[in-house]
């Protein structure tokens, strides 16, 4: 199974890199951009077949690792 | 006394640590691969300052896991001393030895200048030689140290007295100015509950003697020498009136 996995800042803390690349584009002439925040985006390939097992692994890697719960949230997709 | 500096691949202040432990308070100094399970012998711990496994996913979220830090961990559960440094510090909030996370700072600029930080609490093991309220002024060199933690963690912090040092302004005044990375509450350091593990984004080490232009970062690691003597004092003490 390939897991992706999007990791985003939490909503209400400041993301200083959306606000810039906002302003950017807002600079660019794209007036109707707003609120742009910047996550990260993981891949990885999963060697189990049962669905509930694999998600319940993903999210403890999610929960110990590939996210800090105090400042991010995260969601995954598995196919 | 004799003081461990941890060595993660990527660290680059622990020459630093080390010089300024040995050459100018006089101590011994054990390196620390990060590779060593054990601290055995060691009587503080620090975490240089650093890229640690080049920050990868997040500052100090890889480092965390080295087989050192299992044992760190111990160490500082049973009391033992343990300074992180810059990096060091975003070490022992991913590692859960202290409450909180950084975030990158608000102008997204690695921000490398002397900054003033104020000493809120003189009474922990880092800052005994210091006087309540003192201003020094200790470089900073991070583009992650903007300190957050949710508002019940931030409360408790400050109804402990967990938040060590503030950014400040030369007069000593906390304010929004001062505050070089967006860090919450101008937070520069805090330690934990207990007040055994301090972590602090400023440098200590690169300003201890006055060749290098001050030295404001001699007292804190002169603290924690000083409060390591105290601690050996008083075991012995209380070995001798054993029966």
């Amino acid at each position: 199974m390939k897991a992706k996995i999007h990791v985003m800042l939490k909503q209400g803390i400041l993301d200083p890199q959306g606000k810039a690349v906002e302003q950017a584009l807002i600079a660019l002439g794209f007036r109707n951009a707003a609120n742009v925040r910047i996550g990260k985006y993981m891949e990885l390939d999963l060697d189990e077949q049962d669905r509930a097992r694999a998600e319940a692994e993903v999210k403890s890697m999610c929960e110990q690792l590939l996210a800090n719960p105090i400042i991010e949230e995260y969601r995954f997709d598995l196919a | 006394m004799n003081l461990g500096v941890v060595v993660f691949p990527g660290s680059n202040c622990d020459r630093d640590c080390q010089y300024v432990f040995r050459d100018i308070l006089g101590q011994d100094v054990t390196m620390v691969w990060h590779k060593e399970r054990s601290v055995a012998g060691l009587d503080a711990i620090v975490l240089p300052g650093g890229f640690s496994y080049g920050d990868y996913l997040r500052t100090g979220a890889i480092a965390r896991f080295s087989p050192v830090m299992a044992a760190v961990k111990e160490f500082a559960e049973e009391g033992g001393i343990v300074l992180g440094i810059c990096n060091g510090f975003q070490i022992l909030l991913e590692a859960g030895l202290l409450p909180g996370a950084m975030l990158r700072n608000e102008s997204l600029h690695f921000v490398c200048r002397d900054v003033c930080i104020t000493v809120d609490n003189a009474a922990t093991p880092f800052t005994c030689l210091c006087e309540p309220g003192q201003v020094l002024t200790i470089p900073i060199a991070h583009a992650d140290g903007s300190y957050y933690a949710d508002p019940v963690t931030v409360a408790s912090l400050k109804a402990n007295a967990q938040i060590v040092f503030r950014y400040c302004m030369p007069d000593g005044r906390v304010t929004r100015e001062a505050n070089p990375n967006g860090s919450l509450e101008n937070i520069a350091g805090i330690c934990n509950a207990a007040g055994n593990v301090l972590g602090m984004m400023p440098h200590p080490e690169r300003c201890a003697e006055s060749l290098l232009g001050h030295q404001d970062g001699r007292v804190i690691l002169a603290s924690l020498v000083e409060s390591l003597v105290h601690q050996r004092l008083r075991k012995q003490e209380l070995l001798s009136q054993l029966p």
